[in-house]
């Protein structure tokens, strides 16, 4: 098979679009760089009514949305879950990691859950107050500048609080809570948890005429035809588009980056999932941005005789730290909410309040903190809808079981009257816990396929032991009724797998030291110096905030970093 | 060519407007045609159309599945039964859909007609309501005591059929009337309803409204001091 080069000589390759790809490309192409973007996954468009499930009614899916052909359900906007078709992936011995990814323009952030937090100055530097991991090798004030820049460019809503940790931004409002949201404010600062206005990547209010405003349907996840939360094809893909700089590559999938005699990158080699047939794209930089793991399974399939053990890997650091944010949670029965009078409660995709990390770990056994996500309300039916219904009567003396007149009172009784809570949690980012390739499997397009290694330690498990005495507590000052048995030690506490919370990080991490990190502060490969990351890899750790908002804000950074190195005519 | 070269596009037609302000906001109307359609890729389409091809069920068990399910939910003075929201039909493909409900479904239809054949020497569906009812009345609530063992599979068949008739019926516009839900539109979220929140034992604290979004201000395009604080 004969390799297709295309003659192009492009300024700056981007490997995938998601929050970091995407960010990169508008940086890049504002800069009047000529840009290729190469997206793994098909076009997307959330206005595209052939593709569209926003608004949809669950009777318009035969299956009512259930979750047999996407697995958070027909109309959840990801194509591609923990299985895609072809691409498998592996796990060494009995560890269990879970791997999503979404093949499509924009990827994950079309139905992410828009929890947008910034970093705290104590999460960048946190090896110096608990002596595990790692610091970074910037701090807090380093990346301000582009949190800032970034509230404003992208729209997040939230409050300002003056919490040390959490810092607050450039917020639109918040929405007014809902209320089961009301009880939970009430029962958490009995319990002593904080609570306050979530933060979250919506329009509450116009930031500019291309995108509109929030129309309250509560389905960010299925991605907003409006443009009014943040996804990163509408808004930062098609708007930098518009400068006719940027070629976009779909249904592209990057195997290699291609080095010259000198060992830097010289473009990338891509197979075309229509043709199956491979092309090479030309460039002066490469910037991936395939997802911390795509982007390690990259760079780990690019040996060569100047990177014999994978590119950027003279350290062997490439695929490891791999970390995901921990998770636990639990469901209760709120007597207070039964029988509710309906109206439309649908509100904003998400929490609209949420509790961050409240206490002091050194008084803890485990060291790293986690924040609260709170579930409930009048929600829109969908498969699953009453199931064991009439078991909810036992929190109140009622007949279990049953049919017919009875049935439908215990319905309408039970609607809107459950909730839940779920911690998210930092895990502690360790040597061990990998992906690497795995020796003896390739994909359907022949390229080696990643394969995990990752365990919890006691530093998470006994973190998921506590949020689950927070929720219980919580619950009972609620006057609530907390559902299940408690999850114990056999168990893991309910803590979800590694991978489960879709937040893995860490696999190139940055550092000073080119024997123990991958790149350098900028994001730099210390091995290749065209060669830059500006997914959730470089992240040394990730604090209890969700990824994304600090994806964006590295990216952008480092792209402006490219900007002035090709300047300087460095690069 | 290389790749796939694809343009954007940033045109303004959707399905809802919001301009203006307060809660006049429309939906276009919805044809047949379109409301069939729910966003499938081409592998989801054939995944549909291969199981919508295929048969399991046949039409004893279905006819049998529509008497039950009007056991469970009959119609009411304002609401009509799971037959007429068409809940058999879901049955009929959701246990193609998910292959681990076929066993339970079809084994618990039989055990039910075995049942009514030791009882009254005929099938259930042709035997009388109120003898159906006799069996019903056995399996429809659990039996934590084991008073009657043999009916422990009918208690089991019996919960998976009222959990997917329930779930049949109240994700069908019938279901969402009967229900109350009346969310999947657009709006402008503004808190409960006083009415509703006067009903309850909590209440918006007025510092942290004021934080809150103003309504009114929607389309206003948002402005900032250097020290975060929105000026618009």
């Amino acid at each position: 098979m004969q390799i297709i080069e295309s003659p192009k000589m492009y300024d700056a390759i981007i490997v995938g679009s998601g929050a970091g790809g995407g960010m990169a490309t508008k940086i890049l192409a504002d800069a009047g760089l000529k840009v290729a973007l190469v997206e793994a996954g098909s076009f997307f468009d959330p206005k595209d009514e052939a593709t569209r499930t926003q608004l949809k009614f669950p009777w318009q899916s035969p299956r009512r949305g259930a979750s047999s052909t996407r697995a958070f359900g027909d109309f959840d906007m990801s194509w591609g879950d923990w299985k895609v078709d072809g691409e498998p992936y592996t796990n060494k011995g009995d560890t269990n990691f879970f791997w999503w990814r979404a093949r499509m323009l924009g990827g994950r952030t079309n139905h992410w859950g828009r929890i947008s937090l910034r970093f705290g100055p104590d999460d960048f530097k946190h090896k110096d107050i608990d002596g595990l991991g790692e610091n970074w090798p910037i701090g807090y004030d380093d990346i301000k500048p582009y949190y800032d820049r970034l509230d404003k460019l992208v729209g997040v809503f939230g409050s300002k609080e003056g919490l040390p940790n959490d810092p607050d931004g450039f917020f639109l409002p918040p929405p007014k809570p809902r209320l089961h949201e009301l009880y939970y404010i009430k029962g958490a600062r009995k319990a002593g948890v904080r609570v306050i206005p979530s933060r979250l990547s919506i329009l509450t209010k116009r930031i500019n005429n291309e995108r509109g405003v929030c129309f309250y349907c509560s389905q960010c996840g299925r991605s907003c035809s409006m443009y009014a939360d943040f996804s990163a094809g509408s808004c930062l893909v098609f708007p930098a588009m518009k400068g006719g700089q940027v070629d976009l590559y779909t249904d592209s999938m990057v195997r290699t980056v291609t080095t010259d005699k000198e060992g830097r990158a010289t473009g990338v080699s891509y197979i075309n999932k229509e043709d199956r047939k491979e092309y090479q794209l030309k460039g002066k930089v490469v910037v991936l941005g395939a997802s911390a793991c795509s982007t390690a399974r990259i760079l780990l399939n690019s040996k060569s005789s100047q990177h014999p053990n994978g590119l950027g890997n003279s350290s062997d650091v490439v695929g490891r730290y791999l970390h995901d944010s921990t998770g636990s949670s639990r469901g209760a029965f709120v007597p207070a909410l039964m029988n509710r009078k309906t109206y439309n409660e649908d509100g904003v995709g998400g929490m609209h309040v949420y509790s961050p990390w409240w206490l002091d770990n050194k008084k803890l056994d485990f060291p790293r903190g986690y924040h609260l996500e709170i579930w409930g309300g009048l929600g829109m039916p969908s498969y699953g809808f009453g199931f064991n219904v009439t078991e909810m009567n036992k929190y109140i003396g009622g007949d279990i079981g049953g049919y017919g007149t009875k049935l439908r009172e215990d319905v309408k009784r039970f609607y809107g009257a459950t909730m839940g809570i779920a911690g998210r949690g930092e895990a502690i980012a360790r040597y061990e816990n990998r992906c690497e390739i795995d020796p003896n499997v390739v994909d359907q397009y022949g390229i080696p396929v990643l394969r995990f290694d990752y365990k919890w330690s006691d530093y998470e498990r006994n973190q998921a032991k506590h949020m689950q005495q927070t929720f219980e507590e919580i619950f009972d000052a609620m006057g609530a009724e907390v559902m299940g048995e408690t999850p114990g030690a056999d168990k893991d506490y309910g803590l979800a797998a590694p991978g489960q919370i879709i937040h893995e990080v860490g696999t190139t991490r940055m550092g000073d030291n080119p024997k123990t990190s991958v790149t350098n502060s900028w994001s730099q490969l210390h091995d290749a110096d065209n060669v830059f990351i500006v997914d959730a890899g470089p992240f040394v750790s990730q604090a209890d905030k969700n990824c994304t908002w600090t994806i964006m804000a590295l990216s952008m950074r480092t792209s402006e970093h490219i900007i002035e190195e090709l300047k300087k005519m460095n690069l | 060519m290389v790749g796939t070269l694809a343009g954007a596009s940033l045109g303004t037609a959707v399905s809802c407007k919001t301009e203006g302000e307060g809660p006049a906001v429309e939906q276009s109307a919805v044809s047949a045609d379109e409301e069939k359609l729910y966003g499938r890729i081409p592998s989801e389409l054939e995944r549909d159309k291969r199981i919508m091809d295929s048969v399991y069920l046949n039409e004893h068990e279905l006819a049998t599945i529509a008497v039950l399910c009007d056991i469970i939910l009959p119609a009411t003075d304002t609401a009509g039964s799971a037959v007429e929201a068409k809940v058999p039909e879901f049955v009929e493909f959701i246990v193609k859909d998910i292959p681990s409900h076929q066993l339970p479904m079809r084994g618990g239809l039989m055990w039910l007609d075995i049942e009514s054949n030791k009882r009254f020497n005929m099938v259930f569906q042709d035997c009388k309501n109120d003898q159906q009812i006799a069996i019903i009345e056995d399996i429809a609530y659990p039996d934590p005591d084991n008073k009657k063992p043999e009916m422990g599979p009918g208690i089991k068949f019996f919960n998976l059929m009222r959990n997917l008739t329930l779930t049949g019926y109240y994700t069908t516009e019938m279901g969402f009337k009967d229900l109350g839900y009346v969310g999947n539109s657009p709006n402008f979220w503004d808190g409960v309803p006083p009415e509703v929140l006067a009903e309850h034992d909590v209440d918006y604290e007025e510092e942290w409204l004021a934080k809150c979004v103003d309504q009114t201000k929607r389309e206003v395009t948002a402005e900032w001091d250097d020290d975060g604080n929105l000026l618009t």
